[in-house]
């Protein structure tokens, strides 16, 4: 085998293979995100770290959205490929209430103020715990639902109060309300944490730690259909509204989303979203109303 | 073989070839190119100007002592805060992987080019042949073959950190196979093995004819 490369044709190929790549970055996978069909392409798009206006999302024709894509019933995958969950009900109906698409960005629970400081999404859309350190770093509007911490465990070595879980090992999953509420007030608890949902529960399922924490919402969605499983502690530590984020000082789509919550309120939209996404997971164990939040009222 | 029902839901597999094919995407723009790219760098490396010595053992340390996830981040995540400069999550892992495997290429390159004995280039010399004829003649020939066992090697590796596209929120193959996991965790609770060992055969797939080429490469050479 004889190799002919001379190195001016190489310098040549290199910079074709450069602008190949270049325009093949363009028009990249399909399945870059699982909503890629309805945006056109955006690799590298040059706009600034600033938030866009509600006008620049208007005249975009997209609206960004960071949500959960392994966070059933609140945002996940279903069997045809597409996002859906409770949260994605709400961004549908944002999107359409702009008169805009609705692009989703997946993000891991540690992601979600990333996302919008670097300006990836307008707004944050993934089961987002309103909390006071969040609050410096991102916007939160009004709630649309409540939430506080839960611990599953297995049934026959059941957790009823967080002082069995002294020098036990915990399991939750890293950004949550839950790694913060055991840092700080359980020192004695030994965590063990992990970035992905799927993952925890296969820790816990593989008996790797003692327990799981995370919103009590969330582990009571997967005891009842685990056999063996029990949230032993359904109510810890503060309860907490879950709502929509934006960037920091990105007060015009602030205030347009609490407009929309206000508005949605009057027609009782998250109780509709709540029959078609949550109810079929909880079952009648739980009343919608210990959940649901309207109109941006907590009572 | 419980759980393993779960591989036969439709969509399911559809999707992972989707997915697969996201990785394999990434990678080989990666790869490709970064073989214009190493082979400069490369050469860049074997020149005596001290600059361009200096520039290049910054360039290549920087990024062997980076761990790729903490470059991925500053890519994604940085380049937005400090210069404005928004990459989509896709774009910033073609970057990186492709900063990684120029450098990577590169040193290679280096080495495989300085491996050529000097004698080489001396009987070009005395044969009448310039300095540039004799390099493109004489020692890159020489030291392709060389470098091509490595270099596939490099691809493989490639190929397998793409996985760490997952934390910048790419849905390739890794992150697939999570959310049919999660969606179906309900049904099928025994599901995560079986996704995850379909993941490993397909990750298996794509690496193995590489590994294959380039030990045949590395087997016609070596008397050569």
């Amino acid at each position: 085998m004889k190799f002919n490369i001379k190195p001016l044709k190489a310098v040549i190929a290199a910079s074709a293979a450069l602008i190949m790549g270049a325009s093949l970055a363009a028009c990249g996978p399909s399945a870059a995100s699982p909503s890629d069909a309805s945006s056109s392409s955006d690799t590298t798009t040059s706009s600034t770290a600033k938030a866009r206006t509600l006008n620049e999302i208007k005249k975009s024709g997209v609206l960004k959205v960071a949500v959960f894509s392994d966070k059933a019933p609140f945002g996940y995958i279903d069997k045809d490929g597409k996002n859906a969950g409770y949260d994605i009900v709400f961004a549908e109906r944002l999107a359409k209430d702009l008169g805009v698409k609705v692009k989703y960005t997946s993000v891991d629970p540690a992601a979600r103020v990333d996302v919008l400081t670097s300006n990836k999404v307008d707004i944050t859309l993934a089961n987002f715990t309103v909390t006071d350190e969040r609050k410096e770093k991102v916007d939160f509007a009004k709630p649309y639902m409540k939430v506080s911490l839960g611990v599953v465990s297995p049934e026959n070595a059941e957790i009823t109060d967080v002082s069995q879980l002294k020098g036990k090992t915990l399991i939750i999953a890293k950004g949550t309300t839950a790694e913060s509420y055991f840092e700080k007030n359980q020192p004695d608890v030994k965590l063990q944490k992990y970035d992905q949902y799927a993952d925890a529960y296969n820790a816990l399922l593989d008996g790797r730690g003692d327990a799981f924490s995370t919103d009590n919402t969330e582990v009571l969605a997967w005891a009842k259909s685990n056999k063996g499983f029990k949230v032993g502690i359904t109510k810890l530590g503060d309860e907490d509204t879950i709502a929509p984020a934006v960037q920091k000082g990105n007060k015009e789509l602030l205030n347009w989303i609490n407009d929309e919550i206000d508005k949605l309120g009057k027609e009782n939209f998250f109780h509709k979203d709540y029959e078609k996404t949550l109810e079929p997971v909880y079952g009648d164990d739980v009343s919608p109303d210990d959940i649901v939040v309207e109109g941006g009222k907590v009572d | 073989m419980q759980g393993a029902e779960i591989l036969l839901l439709p969509g399911v597999m559809p999707r992972l070839l989707q997915g697969l094919w996201v990785t394999v995407w990434i990678a080989a723009v990666s790869v490709i190119v970064s073989v214009p790219v190493g082979l400069l760098v490369g050469w860049l490396m074997t020149l005596k100007n001290p600059v361009v010595r200096v520039l290049m053992r910054i360039y290549l340390d920087f990024i062997r002592i980076m761990p790729q996830l903490a470059l991925l981040f500053l890519a994604y995540y940085g380049f937005a805060r400090w210069f404005d400069w928004n990459l989509d999550a896709t774009g910033a892992c073609v970057l990186v992987f492709i900063l990684w495997g120029g450098a990577e290429l590169g040193d290679l390159v280096r080495g495989a080019l300085q491996s050529i004995p000097e004698i080489q280039a001396e009987s070009a010399y005395v044969l009448g042949l310039t300095g540039w004829q004799s390099f493109v003649h004489v020692i890159l020939p020489q030291a392709l073959r060389r470098l091509l066992p490595a270099s596939v090697n490099l691809a493989t590796r490639i190929v397998k950190t793409t996985s760490l596209a997952v934390l910048l929120g790419v849905v390739e193959v890794i992150k697939v196979g999570q959310q049919i996991i999660d969606a179906n965790r309900f049904q099928y609770p025994d599901g995560t093995l079986w996704i995850y060992g379909v993941i490993f055969f397909m990750y298996f797939i794509v690496c193995w004819p590489l590994s294959i080429v380039a030990r045949r490469l590395e087997k016609r050479w070596a008397n050569d």
